[in-house]
């Protein structure tokens, strides 16, 4: 497969003045991926989404960060919280926020970690997600430069959430950026973390983010990802977490943009009594293509998992869940549990789903289901019965559907952004502002 | 507990394992076009079907092994396979059981189907395949009666050979996968069946396959086509000898099932598993599918897989016709060092179709076995439903259960369900049993036969009894 001149330029000038460990890593990168390019269908783990057209589309980098703030207010989350905000894949110091940064906790952009003391990062870089993972995370290792590093330091309870903000601006050419974000959770510390990519109107670029989240023993994470990039962008993102003895970890993987996105998310249950909880929900419209892969690795005995992923698909939308679990031999008492239902509102709309078992040890409890279908006509009709007009009663059933997973999140802005943009997708324009109004009077 | 008496159990000698010494009609090794030639003309085959023949040989040659179930095995060496392999003297073959050599019905004795009993007794007309020649086909009167054909593929493609030529391969085309051009191109046996407008088959139809001479390859092919608002019933039986080498069966079923047809399709296979050590053993790559091409048509396949070393068998149903109906009812057992990869599609493309997928897989021993299916609804077959259900049974730690469902939904009319669980039988379960003084062995059995009744009540009654009795011989001793 040929990739782009400009493309397999870029992979061989490596940027000046770097230490040894990382171009040596960046060198690994770039040729693993020129040998596998981008991802085709042939590949069983793309067969649902064609990554091949990116061979012919050619991404420059963007060279400033300038944004200003009429445009970075529209994007923005306005929560109280920790900030470090990226515009197109470039640090915005301007517009980034650290003075909450609480006593025990390292938030700093990989560029200036790299500047300085390096001897953690060089380790924890690619520790886990090493570039055979796939063709992203390689060509990631190989161009990334920017991206965050955060430690949570030992016994540190963080109320304030730290918020990693990925604006993709609406370019003349599209760019491409590689965030890599390290997160380290030392021993019994607690945090919450907001990835958040939020795309102007229009940005066609490339958003190719690897995540990696070491948690050592007894530490706890919850993990929100909220993806709201325009409808003409691709982003890819692949998260991978280690759990040490009697972590928590909890992700809220939460997609509503995007034109072709794929996350691969996966959980290392490493050691007794690691509890992970994956909570997803996308929902595509027009031509958007949605594709999640889960995979959680029951690597040790009495680890316990529990997913539930929702999906709504409207117009020509295409969504794609893979959910492996998986239980080594000898990891015995574990308990698995995975959920997918997806929501169908139009004939064009299409679903493949895959949930996944692979089971090697008999004393565990294992259960997948999933289902794909539409909303309930007699549901419809008893809320119709009650004087709801069918558009009022098909939007909350809909947000009914999607409340399962939204109920879940902790953060009441966060909620609320969500709820809005939901309510904001559903046919005719169900307004849920009125219906608020409505019910009150 | 009792795990040495179990144990014993588990090591014990495959039951059917046996040779008759009957002399065979065997081509020497290795396969190229003169053998297909030969096979062809052995069979007394028309020049088309020889050119059918060739034509899946050279697409096979230009095809590849699959390599993405979860299975693992050694490369299969094709040309160490002796591709035909017929009891001797097949120009004057027996008319009435009487006319039988002896030896044979011996073998049936052994294998605990008495043909002659079981024929008179359970009204079943029997096609049985003793390697790769149709030896006798009773109550052949009876069927002619109702309009019904009932013969061996090569007698059809020498006596019906329209029927054939417009069946044969439109639903399994030649170059469909390796196993199936392979099957095509060197087939040497198997059932025709041939169900006339409105009839009814009167009895139930059953062909039992037996491997035997050494080193020969099975290649069945079988056909059955329901004519508009027929039915059939269709049994399918197997055991087969120990042996030391592997030995490779890709057989090839096709059903069509047209306007308000209903073909129904049973199977029991009990194969050579291999020894403890996963030694010898039948590698059993099997395609079957079944096409419901009229409106209303409704096929449905049933199948108890405890034998074999490797099983690699993906019963399908292609639901072109609008209201048509596939289902699918499997119960697979492994013990030892066996891998099974199987499972089952349903493609809906008839709008209103329906289909059900209820999958019970028992894993003990070493063993290894995934349910892989996939459930595709096309954009036009709205109002088109799929239930699937597919649970794992783990008896002990050794063995591994995997389901790979693929669902690839494109409309908004249609329901689809999916479910899927995995456990071991509780210790409570077994405790409350033996309280009750039912010992373990027979707790475990009881169990297990409870776990796979979803299944096992769709049988046919004579099915059901021999499944039953096989699973708590498959499974005794596994349990500790």
């Amino acid at each position: 497969m040929s990739l782009p001149e400009t493309l397999i330029k870029r992979l061989h000038e490596a940027p000046s003045g770097e230490p040894e460990w990382l171009s040596e890593k960046r060198r690994a990168g770039a040729s693993h991926f020129e040998t596998v390019g981008f991802p085709t269908r042939r590949d069983e783990a793309w067969k649902y989404t064609d990554m091949s057209r990116l061979s012919s589309a050619d991404f420059a980098q963007a060279d400033s960060a300038e944004l200003d703030h009429a445009r970075f207010d529209a994007l923005r989350l306005d929560i109280d919280a920790c900030r470090l905000v990226f515009v197109d894949g470039l640090f915005s110091e301007a517009l980034s926020d650290l003075h909450r940064l609480p006593e025990g906790v390292e938030v700093s952009p990989l560029s200036r970690v790299m500047a300085g003391d390096q001897q953690a990062i060089s380790e924890q870089l690619g520790r886990l997600t090493a570039i055979d993972f796939s063709a992203f995370a390689a060509l990631n290792t190989a161009l990334t430069g920017e991206g965050a590093v955060i430690n949570i330091g030992k016994g540190k309870a963080v109320e304030t959430p730290i918020y990693l903000l990925f604006i993709s601006r609406n370019n003349t050419t599209p760019v491409m950026s590689h965030p890599r974000i390290l997160v380290r959770c030392e021993a019994e510390s607690e945090a919450t973390l907001i990835e958040h990519y939020a795309g102007e109107q229009g940005a066609a670029n490339l958003t190719n983010v690897v995540t990696e989240i070491e948690m050592a023993p007894a530490s706890r994470l919850s993990h929100y990802k909220l993806q709201e990039a325009s409808q003409s962008e691709y982003h890819v993102a692949s998260i991978q977490v280690d759990q040490q003895r009697d972590t928590n970890f909890t992700s809220h993987n939460l997609n509503l943009g995007g034109a072709v996105v794929r996350n691969d998310l996966i959980s290392d249950l490493n050691d007794e009594n690691a509890t992970v909880d994956l909570l997803g929900l996308f929902f595509g419209q027009d031509r958007q293509h949605i594709d999640n892969h889960t995979k959680v690795n029951h690597n040790a005995p009495r680890t316990y998992s529990n997913e539930n992923y929702k999906g709504i698909l409207d117009g020509r939308a295409r969504g794609v869940f893979n959910g492996r679990v998986y239980i080594k031999r000898d990891a015995q008492q574990v308990l698995g549990y995975q959920n997918n239902a997806n929501l169908l509102l139009s004939d064009r709309a299409e679903i493949d789903t895959k949930p996944e078992l692979e089971i090697y040890a008999d004393d565990v409890q294992c259960s997948h289901g999933t289902t794909t279908g539409q909303l309930d006509e007699n549901a419809i009709f008893a809320l119709r019965a009650r004087g709801i007009d069918e558009q009022m009663a098909r939007g909350l059933l809909t947000l009914a559907f999607a409340n399962e997973v939204m109920e879940r999140i902790r953060h009441g802005e966060l909620t609320d952004r969500v709820e809005r943009a939901v309510a904001g997708k559903l046919p005719d324009r169900f307004n849920l502002e009125s219906l608020v109004e409505d019910t009150s009077l | 507990m009792a795990t040495e008496a179990m144990e014993q159990l588990a090591r014990r000698e495959y039951k059917q394992g046996f040779v008759t010494d009957i002399e065979s009609d065997t081509v020497p090794p290795g396969l190229d076009e003169s053998v297909i030639a030969f096979i062809s003309e052995k069979k007394g085959e028309p020049q088309w079907m020889l050119d059918w023949r060739l034509e899946a040989y050279h697409q096979w040659l230009k095809m590849t092994s699959p390599s993405w179930a979860h299975l693992d095995y050694p490369p299969i060496d094709y040309q160490a396979i002796s591709y035909f392999s017929a009891p001797k003297k097949p120009e004057d073959r027996p008319q009435s059981l009487d006319e039988v050599d002896p030896k044979l019905l011996e073998t049936y004795e052994k294998l605990g189907i008495p043909l002659h009993e079981r024929a008179a007794l359970a009204g079943v007309a029997v096609d049985a395949v003793f390697d790769s020649v149709s030896v006798t086909t009773t109550f052949r009167e009876r069927l002619a009666e109702a309009g019904v054909i009932f013969c061996s593929i090569s007698e059809a493609i020498r006596e019906y050979p329209e029927l054939v030529r417009q069946y044969l391969g439109s639903v399994v085309p030649q170059g469909d996968n390796y196993f199936a051009a392979l099957n095509s191109a060197v087939f040497t046996d198997g059932s025709f069946v041939y169900i006339p407008e409105g009839v009814t088959c009167p009895m139930e139809l059953s062909t039992y396959f037996r491997i035997n001479a050494a080193n020969t390859g099975q290649f069945e092919r079988t056909l059955i086509v329901c004519d508009k608002r027929a039915q059939v019933s269709y049994l399918e039986g197997c055991t087969a000898p120990q042996r030391d080498e592997n030995q490779l069966h890709a057989a090839v079923v096709e059903l069509v099932a047209l306007e308000d047809a209903y073909i129904k399709y049973s199977t029991v296979q009990n194969w050579y598993p291999g020894d403890e050590d996963g030694k010898g053993g039948i590698y059993n790559f099997v395609t079957k599918r079944g096409d419901c091409r009229g409106d209303r048509s409704r096929i449905s396949w049933t199948q108890v897989e405890t034998g074999s070393a490797i099983t690699w068998k993906y019963p399908s149903c292609l639901l072109r016709g609008n209201d048509s109906k596939g289902e699918f009812y499997s119960v697979a057992v492994t013990n030892g060092r066996q891998q099974a990869d199987t499972g089952t599609k349903m493609i809906h493309i008839g709008k209103n179709t329906s289909s059900t997928i209820v999958s019970k897989g028992i894993a003990a021993g070493k063993s290894n076995q995934s349910y892989r299916g996939l459930v595709k609804v096309s954009p036009r077959a709205t109002g088109s439903r799929n239930f699937t259900q597919c649970d794992s049974l783990l008896i002990g730690d050794k063995c591994g259960a995997h389901t790979f469902p693929y669902q690839e939904i494109g409309n908004s009319r249609s329901t689809i369900e999916h479910e899927a669980t995995t456990s071991k039988i509780g210790d409570d379960q077994l405790f409350y049993c033996k309280s009750r003084g039912i010992s373990e062995e027979d707790a475990v059995s009881m169990i297990v036969n409870g776990f796979c009744k979803d299944v096992f009540q769709e049988l046919p009654m004579e099915f059901a009894v021999e499944a039953e009795a096989l699973l708590s011989v498959t499974l005794e001793g596994s349990v500790g």
